[in-house]
């Protein structure tokens, strides 16, 4: 029996500020984690990789990140992914700021 | 200090504009990423985990006061208010957003800088000691031969696509402060029989995933004939390094696959070619570089208000026991700024602690700063009368941490707190080790010690030469941190030996703590240091600390 698809979530960095962006279900590059579509389907998955990478004025370097459904819409299931939903540990910059504001 | 000529300035404006329109035709969607990319890495520019990072070129780690104030203010324009030194002399800015880099570059210009090859598979900045032109055991200056190794690897049309980058590290002294011993070409100054200063070249060390300690190919270069030879060792390697696979690319591996004698062979063969060609008019151009080098004119003035101070207050003695290092005139010290306060991120300033570095260089040291692989800035300049009045300004700004050389004056690559290719954090690791050590009181008692710390396989933080060494790794999706120890890199550099399985993030500090408490305890005497215990009992002793201890041996 085959494995269990892993489910994912496209990201991708924006092109001129470089913060983490996550592609959601109705096409908008979103700044949150948890807006993002959350994709159980490796050939819908390799559609929506594409359609992302195609926007290369919006983004930069899209992905496919391993992601879980969470309570308020996915989560990160690897301490990268989780990293790049706040910011660096060090000082209180990046999206962590952003959402205290 | 070294001042652009009109050729440098009209090349670094040239390469302003082309950028500037290349950031302009990726915003505009003429240039994809794929086409772009190429062009930011020459210019500096990465894009890391959250955001774009700039990487600014300062050449031989030495910067004037200007040029510091320029770098706050760049940082207070466009980036979070700091930056954040390197341990290959450059500092970065980590936030900086793409339709700002031209205006950034621009501004770096007014002031002679670039971010020119500090990145891409070329001849990267060229590294100095940190203490040129100011040591006590220091043959010679070594910053004009960097300075000319600087203009004659920039944009050199046949070292632009090297089979991988390459980087060349310089030092006038005996002692190794600049880890020639771990670079693709390291130069260190000696006499030859007759008293003549040349150099001594090694070639193909290197970190990352394959460490190597560079090998000597040339005992005594003439200085006149060291542009030729390096271009000699560059063309063997662009020739015959392995374009074939990205981890066999360094020239440590052409070294260590060719074999010394063959490798010597090459080069020298390759030089035999050059020289009859090379012509003369390196020696005029290094006579005039030379010039711009000359020493400052050192101030006769007593000292003895710097001995008074010395032996009546004690956090100044403290400060003076570590931070001040001999300089070649008796009445002077280099000072070493540590950007290093317990807790604090190893290596960033803030712009007010910049201007303040600017101001003491302007009033008390000649106008000169450094920067040093080890994270830290220098004022190589200062007259021992003025150490109490540096002293005092340092203090107020948050810069007087007495710890240079210490337990807690760690080496940290930015890891995965910034860095797209981390496997783990290395910042945090740092400052609590710091903090940990500073709440115990034990740093000084502990003695010289150097810990360095890398967030991924590449060893950006030098993690193969610290004393102990710790590099983190992604264990089956954990940070995952593994110990080296024993590690040099100095004139007797060693890479490091592993300990055995590594630590999880909250369990580090604890390993290195049980590792400091053995050392403590089998130390011959209060002047060993964990480098000398080390090698004189090996690794058992710390083995037994980190694993029997606390049963760790499943830890990885």
């Amino acid at each position: 029996m085959s494995r269990p698809y892993i489910p994912k979530v496209v990201t991708a960095n924006a092109l001129l500020e470089g913060d983490v962006v996550y592609l959601t279900a109705d096409d908008r590059w979103s700044r949150q984690h948890h807006e993002a579509e959350l994709i159980e389907d490796e050939a819908h998955a390799q559609m929506r990789l594409l359609h992302a990478a195609a926007q290369k004025s919006v983004i930069v370097g899209a992905y496919l990140a391993d992601a879980k459904r969470g309570p308020d819409g996915p989560e990160p299931t690897h301490f990268r992914e989780e990293f790049r939903t706040r910011g660096p540990s060090n000082y209180f910059h990046g999206k962590q700021e952003e959402a205290a504001q | 200090m070294y001042s652009y000529t009109d050729f440098d300035e009209a090349f670094v404006r040239s390469r302003v504009a082309q950028f500037s329109q290349q950031v302009e035709r990726r915003i505009d969607g003429s240039l994809t990423e794929d086409e772009f990319k190429p062009l930011r890495l020459m210019n500096g520019l990465y894009l890391q985990l959250h955001a774009y990072m700039l990487r600014v070129a300062i050449p031989y780690g030495t910067i004037n006061p200007h040029q510091m104030r320029q770098l706050a203010m760049i940082a207070e324009t466009w980036d979070r208010g700091y930056g954040h030194f390197t341990t290959r002399q450059n500092i970065q800015f980590n936030w900086p957003k793409l339709p700002d880099v031209p205006a950034i570059l621009s501004a770096l210009a007014d002031v002679e800088m670039h971010a020119i090859q500090t990145s891409g598979n070329c001849v990267r900045n060229v590294t100095a000691d940190h203490f040129a032109g100011a040591a006590a055991d220091e043959i010679e200056d070594p910053r004009p031969i960097a300075e000319l190794l600087r203009q004659w690897s920039t944009d050199h049309p046949e070292f632009q696509f090297l089979p991988r980058k390459f980087k060349i590290a310089v030092t006038g002294s005996p002692n190794d402060r600049a880890v020639t011993k771990a670079h693709d070409i390291g130069l260190r100054m000696v006499r030859n029989g007759a008293g003549e200063p040349g150099f001594e070249v090694i070639v193909g060390g290197g970190l990352g995933r394959t460490p190597m300690i560079g090998r000597v190919v040339r005992e005594f270069l003439p200085k006149a004939e060291l542009l030729p030879y390096v271009e000699a060792i560059l063309s063997v390697y662009n020739q015959l390094g392995r374009r074939d696979n990205k981890y066999k690319a360094r020239i440590k591996i052409l070294v260590h696959e060719t074999g010394l004698d063959e490798i010597t062979a090459l080069i020298e063969q390759r030089f035999a070619e050059i020289l009859p060609v090379w012509g003369g008019q390196n020696d005029a151009l290094l006579a005039q570089i030379e010039a711009a080098f000359a020493p400052p004119a050192f101030r006769e003035a007593a000292t003895d208000g710097y001995d008074a101070f010395y032996n009546a207050d004690p956090v100044f003695r403290s400060w003076a026991d570590t931070n001040l290092a001999a300089h070649r005139h008796p009445d002077y010290a280099i000072v070493t700024i540590s950007l290093k306060a317990h807790g604090a991120t190893p290596g960033d300033a803030t712009a007010d602690q910049m201007r303040t570095m600017a101001d003491l260089a302007e009033r008390y040291g000649h106008s000169e700063l450094r920067i040093s692989h080890e994270q830290n800035v220098i004022l190589p300049h200062v007259h021992k009368s003025d150490l109490p009045a540096v002293h005092a300004t340092l203090a107020q700004a948050g810069l007087a941490t007495a710890n240079v050389g210490l337990i807690s004056d760690i080496i940290a690559c930015p890891g995965m707190d910034y860095c797209a290719l981390a496997t783990a954090r290395s910042i945090p690791v740092a400052q609590q080790i710091a903090t940990r050590f500073d709440e115990l009181k034990l740093e000084h008692e502990i003695g010289p010690l150097k810990i360095k710390i890398s967030g991924c396989i590449n060893a950006c933080g030098h993690h193969h030469v610290g004393h102990i060494g710790i590099l983190g790794l992604d264990r089956a999706g954990v940070e995952n941190y593994q110990i080296t120890l024993g590690g040099d890199g100095t004139e007797t550099a060693v890479v490091g030996e592993k300990t055995g399985p590594g630590f999880a993030y909250d369990e580090i500090v604890p390993a290195i703590e049980r590792l400091i408490g053995a050392y403590l305890k089998v130390r011959a005497e209060p002047e060993e240091t964990f480098l000398e215990t080390y090698r004189r009992l090996g690794l058992a002793p710390f083995k037994a600390a980190l694993y029997e201890a606390e049963g760790q041996q499943d830890a990885a």
